[in-house]
């Protein structure tokens, strides 16, 4: 039988069941123990980025040659003849779509990859549409958590920074409400978890909590993934006095849980203090790594009947 | 005579009635029914036994589908449809709020990709407590049906 993810569309996190997140995630770890250089043998990809991003794509385009497949494509989509030519997304992708095995595309624009997959005849993977999703970086989130805490299932998962804005944020509560995970959520007035987040945790009876400080949260954090609070959204007398209260340093860490992870999407700017990377709860880099093997393995199961 | 409405019956068409009053300019605008040409008769604030005030919209020589008059269910909840041919009552809708709402707007998120593409807008339909949310299936961004009336 095909495995559940064989020629989909990548495109939103609440597109995916329980299970194709366990899948994605088990992939990942078992391509990360054993690496198999021959599962994109003879596929072509094409890495279409519309808008920079250097991070997403370098590791989209190493997990790519990881599994020994190539690709072509384009690292800012100003540079292309398809922005100059004022030609639709849709038949872009269609074009493109027909040379290649599978599409990964970031876009500006919210609902890109939507829109690509309804003109695409081959699997569009979301690399990031606007502000809306960033399927991928929940994946290696989930990803991270399962490696450093060994499940996904009741863990307390501490969210700190800007909840407001941040998607990658939204994303990954919505991924881990299917695995009965609580949820703290430590964040400036301003800047809280959409009423949109929360009423689906209510819906489903998820339990969270909102906290004033990081270390009401620490002392029963499996996992606090940290945020930046962007000073741009502030005016800056304003942001001095709120900023210190959402940097993590190793006094707020004073409390921590043996098992207590510490997740960023990254780039940190001064949310995390140095000295925390030296600690055994520091893992945003591994993370960062990580995204590597998130996508080795969700491109792995797209383009493989089974794996 | 003094109670009864002076609005004359139509021989085919379609009379939507029992529209909340304030909503019948709305629909009038919405559904681009001027631009039809054809005779239409409206009726502002009427008395209404249930309602206490009603708007009424008489379209001659136009049927409506159910789909069409599902489109309005979002702006007149509760609102009736009578498609009328040859005097008779065809067909009556009773207005149910769809699932889906296809084309009747533009996204209001002005960065969706729905907006420079050749595709229809397309909202899944949701109620949430007394409101009413769109969810664009593009940008998935989700907005009050409060928003979208006054486009």
């Amino acid at each position: 039988m095909a495995n559940p993810l064989y020629q989909k569309h990548i495109i939103s996190i609440p597109d995916f069941s329980r299970q194709e997140m366990e899948l994605i995630v088990e992939t990942a770890a078992e391509l990360k123990s054993n690496p198999n250089p021959g599962l994109l043998q003879g596929k072509v990809i094409a890495s279409c980025f519309f808008e920079a991003s250097t991070r997403t794509r370098l590791s989209f385009e190493t997990a790519i040659q990881r599994l020994g497949g190539s690709f072509i494509g384009f690292d800012n989509g100003a540079n292309t003849s398809l922005a100059k030519k004022g030609e639709t997304l849709a038949d872009s992708v269609q074009v493109i779509a027909s040379y290649v095995d599978a599409f990964v595309m970031r876009h500006p624009q919210e609902g890109a990859a939507r829109l690509a997959s309804e003109f695409s005849s081959v699997p569009v993977i979301n690399a990031g549409d606007g502000s809306n999703q960033h399927p991928t970086q929940t994946l290696l989130d989930l990803f991270s958590i399962y490696e450093c805490q060994k499940k996904l299932d009741g863990l307390n998962i501490a969210f700190v920074g800007d909840l407001k804005y941040g998607r990658t944020v939204h994303s990954l509560t919505q991924a881990l409400s299917a695995f009965d995970c609580r949820f703290a959520f430590i964040a400036p007035d301003a800047l809280g978890m959409p009423e949109y987040i929360t009423d689906e945790l209510d819906e489903k009876n998820i339990h969270h909590r909102r906290f004033d400080t990081i270390e009401e949260a620490v002392p029963e954090a499996d996992i606090i993934y940290m945020t930046r609070v962007q000073k741009e959204r502030f005016d800056e007398t304003e942001f001095k006095h709120m900023a210190a209260k959402y940097i993590l340093t190793l006094d707020t860490l004073k409390g921590a849980r043996d098992n207590l992870k510490i997740l960023h999407p990254l780039p940190r700017v001064d949310e995390i203090a140095v000295a925390v990377d030296k600690t055994p709860y520091a893992y945003y880099f591994e993370q960062a790594q990580n995204g590597v093997y998130a996508r080795e393995a969700l491109l792995a199961l797209v383009l493989n009947e089974q794996i | 005579m003094a109670n009864k409405l002076q609005v004359e019956a139509i021989k085919t068409g379609t009379v939507i009635d029992h529209i909340p009053a304030g909503q019948g300019m709305k629909i009038l605008k919405r559904m681009e029914l001027i631009k039809l040409k054809e005779k239409i008769t409206v009726g502002f604030n009427l008395p209404s036994k249930n309602l206490g005030m009603k708007d009424l919209i008489k379209v001659a020589n136009l049927l409506f589908t159910e789909e069409e008059a599902n489109q309005l269910a979002l702006f007149a909840p509760g609102a009736t449809i009578n498609v009328i041919e040859n005097y008779i009552i065809k067909d009556k809708f009773e207005m149910s709020l769809p699932d889906v709402v296809q084309a009747a707007f533009d996204c209001p998120n002005s960065n969706c990709i729905s907006h420079s593409e050749p595709v229809q807008s397309y909202f899944t339909v949701k109620q949430k407590n007394n409101d009413i949310q769109l969810k664009c299936k593009y940008c998935e961004k989700s907005f009050s049906k409060s928003i979208v009336e006054d486009l």
